[in-house]
């Protein structure tokens, strides 16, 4: 009986610490992969979803300086005013998703995936992280 | 290794640290604190990552995060990948061009850089780097070529500009000091953290180090 009360009360320890681990784990209501980009420069306005662009899916096959040299992205999320008339003519996503090497760009909804009104963001970025003002929008 | 393993590994030295430990009450803390990091740990399916319209068919077409990073060498930040060991290993073999005309340019320098305020020096390995990327990338935009012309500093970096431009959004993130703060000063054998700095924030020497 002893030893029983004795590992009720062990359990109740062990209860309080992980509830206590619990509340220091950082729980936020959008978890997507480190690295994800976000683009709604004009998707919200044209109806479309906005574009969510996955860092890690593209560096599996491709290095960074295909893109950021060769095609000229720029490092800043939502800052190369990518529309789709570019994309048709083969710059920017174009030079990939012709059709030839990835998908072309009737698969519309592939890219457009975003919940709308997302706003243009690199998310999990460490910025985002700890230095978001406090009230700003997610 | 691979990421089984890994955990397999990590379960067993956390259960056999459970099972020298006199209270029942700790084993039982221990085993669900190393589930719930198991838990934490995974990558989320893009319907529910947050960003993602679940009730857009794209979330079903998509390839998932988990099935194209799980076999990679793991890391504990960012992606849970160890980009640069996986590319290293071949486990990834990413193209380096599109065009046959353009020229792939590597560097193998490592730079030191001191730091001010008592933290390690840093080492900027050229190498790595130009695997990824190409030398047009940082110069001149971000940095000069020649060392000591950029005035780096941990306040610009933070706010994305420098290193920061890439670590912190999609190469490993700021919050890895030591990465980079990597050669101690005489004296040291170790990074020290400066008072006032919350030291969860910084990785434990050893660990996750090349």
């Amino acid at each position: 009986m002893k030893i029983l009360s004795k590992l009720r009360a062990s359990i109740a320890v062990a209860a309080v610490l992980i509830l206590s681990a619990v509340m220091f784990v950082d729980i936020n209501d959008a978890q997507a992969e480190y690295g994800d980009v976000v683009i709604n420069n004009y998707s919200d306005g044209a109806g479309m979803r906005p574009v969510v662009f996955p860092h890690w899916f593209h560096r599996v096959r491709f290095r960074c300086k295909v893109c950021h040299a060769d095609l000229g992205f720029k490092f800043q999320a939502g800052g190369n005013e990518i529309n789709m008339v570019k994309i048709i003519d083969g710059q920017f996503c174009g030079a990939c998703h012709n059709g030839d090497i990835a998908w072309s760009v009737e698969n519309c909804n592939l890219c457009h995936s975003g919940k709308p009104g997302t706003p243009t963001q690199v998310h999990e970025s460490t910025v985002q992280k700890l230095a978001q003002p406090s009230g700003a929008k997610k | 290794m691979p990421v089984s393993t890994f955990r397999a590994e990590f379960l067993d030295t956390v259960s056999g640290l459970a099972r020298g430990a006199a209270s029942p009450g700790l084993a039982l803390f221990l085993w669900l604190l190393c589930v719930g990091a198991a838990w934490a740990g995974e990558w989320l399916p893009l319907a529910n990552d947050g960003i993602h319209d679940p009730r857009s068919r794209a979330v079903k077409i998509l390839q998932q995060p988990r099935e194209a990073l799980q076999g990679l060498t793991p890391d504990h930040a960012g992606n849970q990948v160890r980009w640069v060991q996986v590319l290293e290993k071949g486990e990834i073999r990413p193209r380096e061009k599109l065009f046959p005309q353009t020229v792939v340019q590597k560097l193998d320098l490592d730079v030191i850089l001191d730091a001010k305020g008592g933290m390690p020096a840093v080492r900027f390995p050229h190498r790595p780097h130009t695997e990824w990327l190409d030398c047009v990338n940082c110069h001149d935009g971000l940095f000069a070529k020649s060392v000591g012309q950029s005035k780096i500093s941990m306040f610009k970096i933070l706010q994305g500009e420098q290193c920061g431009v890439c670590h912190g959004a999609v190469a490993f993130p700021l919050t890895e000091c030591a990465r980079c703060h990597s050669i101690p000063r005489p004296g040291q054998s170790k990074p020290v953290i400066p008072a006032g700095i919350d030291p969860r924030i910084h990785q434990a020497i050893g660990q996750g180090q090349k």
